[in-house]
């Protein structure tokens, strides 16, 4: 009786998550429907199918700006962070210090902060600075809040980080940048690797930090925007599908090399 | 200086510079005289006043409403997915943890605009019920149940991750020792499994009641502006109405609300534990 039970609830709980998995896709399925559709409105079930608005979109040289501009700001906003959130994960989870519990609940706060409100508070310290915003300004909104979600994905690597492999290499005689480059920092490979992916990737996806700080320049977020409010344009779920499609291949890749990366490196 | 405060400075310096300052920068704001743009003039109340004279609080509570309901909703939705994840699917949970993960890196107006495609009339949804019924039910684009299921969608990994993380943190001996000791199943579902993973859960509502009260895009691509929430009253003080402080003085209350929330239960989690440190 019992097992039957058992087995009736995780059929329930696994169709319960089947159905989930469902549902956080069909707005990706239909977009995708929809870029596929040669025609000039969207209609379902879709009469002409074609790769029309495609080439329209990867054609125009406003979308190749676009592009270009949120994966520039995505870049600087990857490497900046990474390094910031390398020391604030080591403050975080490594060391013992006198401020450390404080310290964390620092970290969490811009997380825990509606993003349009931030980005609007960041326009108006832009402007009390008198900076100019264009998408410099952007890299800095980005940051505000991907710094310390970056610093939590590095921290939960560095927790399991033994620190007695630090003191060994620095007792043969290793100097403090040696100990850097040849133990702390690969050993703490992996977790660098994902913070780096999810600082691009939410960089990359941010609208609400953008909308207020990039000025004159427009990332791709903005751009769809502006279009999805005038009403229906046919390179939007083309540009949405990309930037989709991006993502995935992005984070399938990263996810690949760090699980071959685990591999070799159980074996050696 | 000791090694952990020498690492934490740069992030400390950098949080300075691009978070303490915007806020400090908006509470002074809120007290500048209306539709002024510069730090110069006599502090004064009379924002705060207009707020109270004002009808935003309908948009307050719209927004605090729309939170509650979405967490609600959520925690409903996500808690049987996170048992799953953490107690049966075994070596399946990676590549679904994975599968929820994904949606989280594309913009959310994107996915938003897929719901919009689907929801809308000859969209994906009633375009098939119309060719295969022959039926055309009403669209429920532009409503408030639209506005509510786009929440809901957006957080649902904000919610379903803490979550996941707050049941795993439950032993397994523990719940086999209850079980032993004769509790039944629903017992120690309530005095043992719900107890134990509760700072999870925990972080979990409060994570995604933050980012929903904070929520803009749903109730304008979704919603078709039919309900106006808080963010939205924000950003038209500050963009059509060019009347800077008085968005200050919203967005500082909004903050406040939050804020103390986000302190309150804060305060009582060791943050070591819940990201596992040995």
């Amino acid at each position: 009786m019992e097992t039957r039970a058992v087995r009736l609830r995780h059929s329930l709980v696994t169709a319960w998550t089947l159905a989930a998995i469902v549902f956080i896709y069909i707005p990706t399925i239909c977009i995708i429907l929809a870029s596929l559709t040669a025609s000039r409105y969207f209609q379902f079930p879709i009469a002409r199918w074609g790769l029309d608005w495609w080439q329209k979109t990867l054609n125009s040289i406003e979308i190749r700006q676009l592009l270009s501009t949120s994966i520039t700001i995505a870049l600087c906003v990857t490497v900046i962070a990474v390094t910031l959130a390398f020391f604030g994960a080591l403050a975080f989870a490594r060391y013992d210090w006198k401020g450390r519990s404080l310290y964390q609940k620092i970290i969490l706060l811009p997380i825990f902060f509606p993003q349009s409100v931030l980005g609007l508070a960041l326009l108006l310290w832009f402007n009390t600075l008198g900076l100019p915003l264009s998408w410099k300004t952007a890299v800095f909104a980005h940051l505000v809040w991907i710094v310390p979600v970056v610093t939590l994905v590095i921290s939960i690597q560095v927790y399991s980080f033994d620190p007695a492999l630090e003191e060994a290499a620095f007792d043969l005689g290793a100097s403090r940048l040696q100990v850097l480059r040849e133990v702390t920092l690969p050993v703490l490979f992996p977790g660098l690797f994902s913070g780096s992916l999810f600082a691009f990737l939410l960089s990359w996806g941010n609208f609400p930090l953008s909308l207020y700080t990039t000025g004159a320049d427009t990332t791709v977020p903005e751009y769809l925007y502006a279009k999805m409010v005038a009403g229906y344009t046919p390179g939007v779920p083309v540009l949405g599908t990309i930037s989709t499609i991006g993502a995935i291949v992005l984070l399938l890749g990263g996810y690949a090399l760090i699980t071959a990366l685990r591999r070799t490196r159980a074996s050696e | 200086m000791s090694p952990g405060l020498r690492s934490a400075l740069p992030v400390v310096l950098f949080l300075i510079a691009g978070f303490a300052a915007p806020l400090i920068a908006v509470i002074w704001f809120s007290f500048m005289p209306a539709r002024t743009f510069s730090f110069g003039g006599t502090p004064t109340l009379e924002n705060y006043t207009t707020i109270i004279e004002s009808s935003n609080y309908i948009s307050f509570l719209w927004s605090l409403g729309l939170g509650a309901v979405t967490v609600t909703l959520l925690a409903l939705i996500c808690y049987p997915i996170a048992y799953g994840l953490v107690r049966i699917f075994g070596k399946w949970s990676t590549l679904i943890t994975l599968l929820f993960t994904i949606p989280l890196f594309v913009s959310e107006n994107i996915r938003l605009y897929g719901w919009v495609l689907f929801l809308i009339k000859n969209g994906v949804l009633l375009g098939t019920i119309k060719s295969v019924f022959g039926v055309e039910p009403e669209s429920i684009l532009f409503t408030l149940p639209a506005i509510v299921l786009g929440m809901v969608y957006v957080y649902f990994p904000f919610m379903l991750f803490p979550m996941t993380l707050g049941i795993s943190m439950v032993p397994q001996d523990t719940r086999d020792a209850a079980m032993d000791l004769g509790a039944s199943r629903w017992q120690v579902f309530r005095e043992v499994e719900l107890p134990l993973s509760m700072p999870g859960i925990l972080i979990g509502c409060l994570l995604t009641f933050v980012l929903a009260v904070g929520a803009i895009a749903e109730a304008k691509v979704l919603g078709g502006q039919q309900i106006i929430p808080i963010t939205h009253d924000i950003e038209i003080a500050f963009t059509y109405a060019q009347n800077w402080p008085l968005g200050a003085a919203l967005s500082v209350l909004l903050m406040a609300v939050v804020g103390t929330l986000v302190l309150i239960v804060l305060r009582r989690f060791n943050l070591d534990q819940l990201l596992g440190r040995r």
